[in-house]
Formats: structure tokens, sequence, C-alpha cells
């Protein structure tokens, strides 16, 4: 029933001067009965090998699209992907056959997704599901699978592994359910991981838990890591570089540390406002004003333009274009520069 | 065969259908919200729907046909001439002549009476008990809810064909007014499960409403809550059930009739008329056919229309 | 797990002692002469008579009375002792004649439901919105619609004399072929239910999160959709077919009334038509009891199928 041959080993490494993963002007529309929603409006990033990168933005900006655009499992319909390149390993995932890309679907990258008790079968033993991988595609046997299942819990922290092999997921806690899903994610040893608001659904000391795990695993493992989330805290400690998605698009990439010190788009620097900070006494929080944009109706200009404190008249006409601000950082913002400079403490 | 389990297993289909919310589809926001009415979208569904004007176009046919069977036919069903047996057609017998020497399309005209009497006025009493039941089930919650509740599971439980045999054998020998009633009453007493639990959803949902909540601190009491706020929310998918129910008690009562423990002559009955066809199929086949299509046509239609009008209202599926 | 089915055996056993009670009330409470309840318009012998007063103790009287007789046909019920016909038979005897024909039937009637039924839900939700998935809605609809009494005689009279592929009657003793064409009659009412069962079942399931996870892992569609999603999809079919199961014995009355197939359904229909008060009451009872016991059976396979139910 399933070809479980040898797994695919990478052709060829990562070109010379190329990403291990680059996504080039991305675009995927959503076609359903009420019109078309551009979901994705030309998205660019990159991932190198051993890396994490942060994909940041509200629901709706894009975010998860990209990731499950990545991987190959959109909905289609609704989704649609109208343009662009997903190149791993130099090879445009796109151009591929969709045998192709289940190849590559959890051998080369794999996903984690938000609410483990839902994207978990409810069903099968978590023994069995972390096992399924190893079995249907590396052709373990059942007994090597189930003793691969227990090392696979182990890796994640799950305590006593051996005995709860044969539990349903409704019997973890939500903590454990998530170690679940990434043991079930790491069976087939991927290169890249794709984790997908991976602690949104937990309490905040699980969250770090989660996060520590992720960092940790990505370390020994060697793996990249792109951590897709809508909350800035949880990214800090853990990501080298972060892309803030809005309406579909990049807005602003950077490093973590300048970042933090210095927002280059007036998106960022909302997002950032409106965390509470420990170093700054009596500070007031701020939020964004105003609700993301209609996907079916983007504003014209820079999709932000309603809800910017900076906003001119060519926020309105003209597209922003990304700006080169040094560093490798990038802001698509008309004034990025002065942004930039107006600090936020 | 009882058709409630069959409205049942779909009924509580949707009912869950309606809880879950539609994953796998990311990034929603986009979406614009529900903001223009429901009932101007099903309605907008419903007019391009073939299917619901073709049942909507029966349904008032057979009760054209319930109400003055004169318009349709000018022979007197009961006008039976032995000597006629199994004839072919003449003058306005267009099906010809049944065993019993009877105009075959004038009973199956006269037959829409009975059915619908029984069909309509069980679908009535349904769904005044399931209103009852599921409004005082779905709104006072708690202890209400739990016996109202058990109480719906047991008679669910209950076969209908078996439970109607024992009950209308008590009956058996009273006269042609006293089986009519009773047999709408027994439908009604083991058909009302479904609707009432599709109330007692309805009711619930409303309920945890935002506006209910401000009534409720305006100082609106609970019977003028339930009257004003809660009913107009229960009262359409209680008719979209109570529709397709009122198909499955015309079949019930002609089912019943077939048996024997329903109606009887000198009531005219499709269920009646079918088992006397069934008898004599060999000589002549009209006498069954006729009643049959009748019968299954208006069953039929009713199930039809209430599918109809339920897939306009919950999209979701489709 | 143990608990579960504990719990259910104990409600099963009291919908079995209030079912039985308001089968028993009904036939027998309330006004008139018992005897001629049970009998109908039909004359009664004296020798009738007495042995329906002993049977029955109709000769004890008032509401004690009325238990005690409760009672005492409840403890033949559970000996299988059910009393005589009113034409002398046993009617153990004659159920156990009549209950293998009715269970070959039903399972008939299962078989179709379950080859056709399920499998076209499953296709009709794989390719939802499809030209298949549209006809066998409307298919369906049509089979849901048109009642047994209209579907059994047609078939009958089509199938059976007018184009003679299957006998139109079984009679004693009926073949595998003989029984087919009713078993199909039976069985399409639970097909056409099935199969929208399990088009929605499939459909809910195929947008599932676990899916996208399924996905993710790089297995092939068809173990996605025949494991995965089949896996979670059954579970209210299979409870479905096990409700149906009794239904279908229960329900196989008129069916194997016009098909003349010597079952259970068959003799409860001569009882009815012959105004045999005791074959009535007698296989009434007995059919609660099977209905009874197949729910049962259902809700332990359904902790069976659902670990979440499993653990409650």
């Amino acid at each position: 029933m399933t070809q479980n041959a040898v797994r695919p080993t990478p052709a060829s490494p990562t070109p010379p001067g190329g990403h291990l993963l680059e996504v080039r002007d991305l675009h995927v529309e959503f076609r359903t009965r009420e019109g078309v929603a551009r979901v994705i409006n030309g998205v660019t990033y990159h991932l190198d090998a051993g890396e994490t990168l942060a994909v940041l933005g509200e629901s709706g900006s894009g975010k998860s699209v990209t990731a499950q655009a990545i991987m190959g499992i959109l909905d289609t319909p609704p989704a649609h992907v109208r343009g662009g390149q997903i190149l791993y390993q130099g090879r445009d995932l796109l151009t591929r056959s969709e045998e192709e890309r289940r190849q590559v679907r959890g051998t080369e990258i794999a996903m984690i997704f938000q609410d483990a008790l839902s994207a978990l079968n409810p069903v099968f033993p978590v023994g069995w599901q972390i096992g399924e991988s190893l079995r249907e595609r590396a052709g373990l046997s059942r007994a090597d699978a189930r003793r691969r299942a227990v090392e696979l819990m182990d890796l994640v922290r799950i305590p006593a592994a051996a005995k709860r092999l044969g539990d349903y997921p409704h019997q973890f806690s939500g903590g454990m359910r998530q170690r679940v899903m990434i043991a079930m994610a790491l069976a087939l040893d991927p290169t890249v991981l794709i984790a997908d608001e991976p602690t949104t659904a937990l309490d905040v000391t699980v969250q770090a838990q989660i996060m520590d795990l992720l960092a940790d695993l990505r370390r020994d493992l060697g793996m990249a890591l792109i951590l897709i989330t809508h909350d800035l805290g949880v990214v800090a400690g853990v990501a080298d570089r972060i892309a803030v998605m809005y309406a579909g698009r990049i807005v602003e990439h950077a490093d973590v540390r300048s970042l933090y010190r210095a927002p280059a788009h007036p998106y960022t620097k909302g997002l950032l406002e409106s965390i509470p900070r420990l170093d700054v006494r009596g500070q007031a929080l701020s939020t964004i004003r105003g609700l993301p944009p209609n996907l079916m109706r983007i504003p014209s200009g820079c999709p932000f333009h309603p809800r910017c404190p900076y906003a001119q008249q060519v926020c309105v006409d003209e597209v922003p274009h990304d700006l080169v601000l040094g560093d490798g950082r990038t802001s698509a913002c008309h004034f990025a520069q002065e942004v930039h400079d107006d600090r936020v403490d | 065969m009882s058709d409630f389990e069959t409205v049942a297993a779909t009924e509580d289909q949707s009912a869950r259908r309606g809880v879950s919310g539609e994953p796998g589809t990311p990034d929603r926001a986009g979406r614009p919200g529900r903001s223009r009415s429901l009932a101007g979208d099903a309605w907008r569904d419903l007019r391009r729907n073939p299917v619901f004007w073709l049942s909507l176009l029966l349904v008032v046919l057979v009760a054209a046909m319930a109400a003055v069977p004169g318009l349709f036919t000018a022979n007197d069903p009961r006008d039976c001439v032995l000597s006629r047996q199994h004839a072919g057609p003449s003058g306005g017998a267009i099906f010809g002549y049944d065993f019993q020497g009877c105009d075959t399309f004038a009973r199956a005209v006269y037959g829409a009476r009975a059915s619908l009497l029984v069909g309509a006025f069980s679908a009535l009493i349904t769904g005044v008990i399931a209103l009852v039941v599921g409004m005082l089930a779905g709104f006072f919650g708690g202890w209400v809810d739990a016996v109202l509740s058990r109480v719906i599971d047991i008679v669910l439980g209950i076969p209908l064909l078996l439970a109607a045999i024992v009950l209308l054998k008590r009956v058996s020998t009273s006269g042609e007014t006293v089986r009519l009633f009773a047999v709408i009453l027994v439908l009604a007493l083991l058909g009302w499960t479904t609707a009432a639990r599709v109330v007692r959803s309805s009711v619930i949902t409303a309920r945890e409403q935002d506006y209910v909540a401000a009534a409720r601190m305006l100082g609106a009491g609970n019977g003028r809550i339930m009257w004003r706020h809660i009913l107009p929310n229960a009262l359409a998918p209680a008719i979209v059930v109570l529709t397709i129910a009122l198909g499955s008690f015309i079949a019930a009562e002609a089912t019943l009739s077939f048996l024997g423990i329903g109606l009887k002559a000198p009531t005219i009955s499709w269920g009646i008329d079918i088992d006397a066809g069934r008898v004599h199929m060999r000589e002549s086949a009209t006498p069954l056919i006729v009643p049959s299509v009748f019968l299954a046509l208006t069953v039929l239609a009713f199930i039809m229309l209430g599918d109809a009008v339920r897939d306009a209202f919950d999209p979701k599926l489709r | 797990m143990f608990r579960f089915i504990l719990r259910r055996l104990l409600q099963m056993v009291l919908a079995f002692f209030g079912t039985t009670l308001i089968v028993y009330a009904l036939m027998f409470a309330g006004q008139g002469d018992p005897i001629q309840a049970l009998a109908g318009e039909r004359p009664v012998t004296a020798a009738q008579r007495a042995y329906l007063t002993e049977k029955y103790h109709l000769d004890a009287t008032g509401v004690g009375g009325f238990f005690y007789r409760y009672v005492t046909y409840l403890g033949g019920l559970v000996r299988g002792d059910l009393g005589q016909s009113l034409t002398g038979r046993q009617i153990s005897d004659i159920l156990a004649a009549a209950w293998p024909v009715t269970v070959k039937l039903a399972l008939i009637a299962l078989a179709v439901t379950v080859l056709f039924g399920v499998t076209a839900g499953v296709l009709a939700a794989i390719r939802r919105a499809g030209v298949f998935d549209h006809a066998t809605l409307v298919l369906t609809l049509l089979v849901l619609g048109i009642p047994t009494i209209v579907l059994a005689p047609l078939a009958q009279y089509f199938l059976g004399v007018r184009w003679p592929i299957f006998p139109p009657t079984a009679g004693a003793e009926p073949s595998f072929w003989a029984l087919l064409l009713p078993g199909i009659v039976l069985g399409s009412l639970s097909l056409a239910t099935a199969l929208r069962l399990t088009r929605t079942s499939v459909t809910e399931n195929l947008r599932a999160d676990y899916v996208r996870t399924a996905r993710a892992k790089g297995l092939v569609r068809r173990r996605i959709v025949g494991v995965h999603v089949l896996r979670n999809s059954l579970i209210p079919v299979v409870t479905f077919l096990g409700v149906e199961l009794g239904n279908l014995m229960s329900g196989a009355i008129i069916t194997e009334g016009v098909f003349n197939i010597p079952g259970v359904g068959f003799n409860l229909f001569r009882g009815i038509r012959t105004e045999d008060g005791p074959l009535v009451v007698g296989i009434v009872s007995v059919l609660v009891v099977v209905y009874l016991l197949s729910n049962l059976a259902v809700d332990v396979l359904y902790a069976v199928l659902d670990p979440r139910i499993r653990y409650e």
C-alpha cells in the first residue's frame, strides 16, 4: 500500500550562496462563495541551516498559510497558489509533482500545529501515531517503530514514555500532547521544522517549557526552525531573525536584537508598544487602532495605512517597497528610517 | 418500518454539525462576517432550487385534493359495482376499476383526505409537544433538562411500529372517527422526540445570545423572554423538522392501515388500497400502482420540501 | 470500560421493566372484557376463555391483581414461556422456527446496506459536489421518501411478476435467492440512511485538523482517507448499523408479510390480521427485548470504537 522505499537523500546540498529554504514572491488566494481573498501577496523570506526564524503576525496575516504552502498541505479549494517560488535546497517545490512533494513532507520539512488535541487523531494511541511515519515511510517493523517511538517520547521529555505509548491523545495534558506532536514531527529526522503557534493553546508556564524544549531540540538535532507566532514575548529568547507579516506581506525583517531595539515599521512598533515591559515603570500600554484589513478589499497603497500613526498621502497612493536599512534589515514602509530613529523607549 | 429513525439520524448529524466549527481553513479573518440575514440568504437559495418548487407544487396539489376532491374526479369512490371488477378505463375512471369494481383514480384522489388529516394533525400535536418540552428543557436546563431529556430518550427508544400495534389494538372495534383520532394521537405521542430535540438545541443557542441577556437585565420575566425572544428562534428549525415529520406521519398512517390496524373501511386510505391491490396484482396491477404512486409522491413532496428548506438554512454541508 | 458496560446494563434492565410494563398495561388494562380484547372480533370458545383466564390470571382483580398478572407474565417471558396462540400452538415454538429466517433476512439487508451504502457514502464524500455525489443524494432522498408498503409490493410486482427475475414469494424454507429481493427492499431504507450518514461523517472528518497532520507526515492519500478518516467516520455509522440490525429484525413485518417469508415479522403480520392477541403480545414482547439488547450491544460497540467514551 505504501512505497516505503529508501529515504530520499538530499540530492544536492544547499547550493553555495543559496539558502536552505527560500520563499520568493509567494502569492496565494482563497476563492470562496463570497469572493476572492488575497491571503498571501508576495511573501519573501529565507531560512538557513540550523537557524531559527520567527514569523510574527496577527491571525489573518497569512503566516500559517505560507507555512502550509511550504508543506504543500493547503486545502485546494479554497486555496490556490497564484505565483512565486518555494526553493528547498535550491529546487522549486511548487514545480514538483504531488508525489515528490509528499516525499519531502516529514523527512525534509516537518510541521507541528497549534491545537494538539484536534491535530492528533483521537482514536489511535499516541505510540501508534508517532510510529506511523516510521512504519509507513521509513519501513520499520512494528516492534522497531514502537521502540523508536519510546525513544522519541523520551527525547521530548514525556515521563514514563513506555507506559504511555498506548494512551490516547485525550488522556494527556495540553503540554504533553504538544510534546507528542513534536515527537511525531521529529520521527523522520527532518532538516526543517515548522512550528505553527506551538504554544498558543497552552498555559504560560507550559508555554515556556515547550519553547525551551524546541530550542534544545533544534540545537541538539541541528535542525532549522520556523517559529510562527503572534506573541512577541515567545520569540525573544529563541529566534535568530524575525519576519513580521501584515496582510499577506512581510513588512519588516530583521535580527531579533535590532528589531527589539529599534523597530523600523510602524506595525512592529505598535506590536512592541502593546506588550507590557518590566523595565519601564508606569508606562501606558498602547494598542494598534483599528482592525486587520479585509483580505477581499485590501486598502490601496500601504495596506497598514488606515491604522498607521505615520501615514501620509503617499501611503494611500503608493505601495512601499522593501527599504534596506543596513545589516540585512528591511522594512516595507515609506518612512522606515523615521520610524527606526524614533526609538521605542 | 419507521421513517422517524431516519429523520432522527440525519437530524442529529446536523445538530452536531452546528457546534463544530470549520477547522482546516486557516486565516478566516478576511472573510466578511455573516452580516447579511440568514433568512434572506436562505430564501435566495430556495428561489433557485427546482426541488423546492416541485415539492411545493405537489404539496399544494395534494392539499387541494384533500380539500375538494370533486375538482379532480366526478366519480364517487364508494360507487363500487362488482361487475366492473378490474375493468379497463372508461368514463371518468382513467385508471379503470379495482377488484371491488371501484374507480381506482377516484379512490386515490379521495384517499388524500385521510392521509393529510392524519399527517397535519399529528404534526400539529407533535409541534406543540415538541415546543413545550424543548422550550422547558432548553430554557431551564438543570434537572428539568435532565428529566425531559431522559423522557425523550425513552420515547425515542420505543420501536414505532410495535408500539402503534399495541396501542391501536385497543380501538380495533371502534368507529371511523375514533380510529382516525387514535391514529393521529398514537403517531403524535410517539413521533415528537426528534422535533423536541431540535427545539431544545435551538433554545439553548438562543438563550446564550446577548440580546437575551440584555432583555433579562431590563427586567423581562422568563415567560416574556421565552415568548418574545426565544420562541421565534426555535420556530424555523422546528417547522423544517415538522414538515419532514408530516411526510413520515403520512407514510406511517398508510403503513398502519396497510397492516389493518390503522384506518379501516369505509374510510378511504391509500394504505388500505395498496394492500387490496397487492393481493390481486397478478390479475391487474393498476389498483396497486396508482395509490402507491400517490402515497410515494406525497411523502416525497413533504420530505423534499423540508430537506430543501433545511439545506437553504444550513449550507455548510454543500 | 467495565463500569460503563455495567451502567448501561442497569439502564437496560430498567428500560426492560418499563417497556414490558407499558406493553402489558396497554394490552390488558382498561375497560371491557380482556379476553375479548385479546381475541378482537373473533368469537371465543369456552376452552380458549378458560385457557386465557388461567394463562393471564384474569381472575385476579384490581391493581394488585394487575401487578400479579404482570409479574407472572414477566416470569414467563424470562423463562421463554410465552404461552399459546389462539390457534393452540406454543408461541415459543413458532418463534423458534421463525427466528433463523428473520436473522438471515436481516443479515442480507445489512450486507446490502454496508456493501452499497457505506461504500457509496465514502465515495460521495470524497468527490463531494461531483456528479456521483449529487446523483446519490437525489437517489437516497427518493428511497427515504418511498414507504416500504410501496416499495415492497412494487418490487414484488415488477421484479417478481412482470419481469420474473426473482421469485415473487419465498414460502417455507426460503433459499438465499428467494430472500435476496426482500433483503434489498428491507435494506434500502437503511442503505439510504447509512449512505447519508457516512457521507456527512466522512465529509466532516476530511476537514478535521488531524487530516492536515497526517498530510504533514507525508502519508499517501489512500492511507489518510482509508485509515485516519475512515476509522473516525465509521464510529457513528457502525453505531447506526447496530441499531439498524435491531430495527431490521422488528421492521421486517411488512417485507416478510408481502413476500410471504415465514419469519418473525410474518407471524406478527398474521397475528395482527387474524386478531390473535396472545401471539401479538408474545412476539412484540420478544421483539422489544431484542431491540433493547441490540441497543445495549451498540453502546458497548461505541465504547470499543471510540476511546474517548471508554474512559469517560
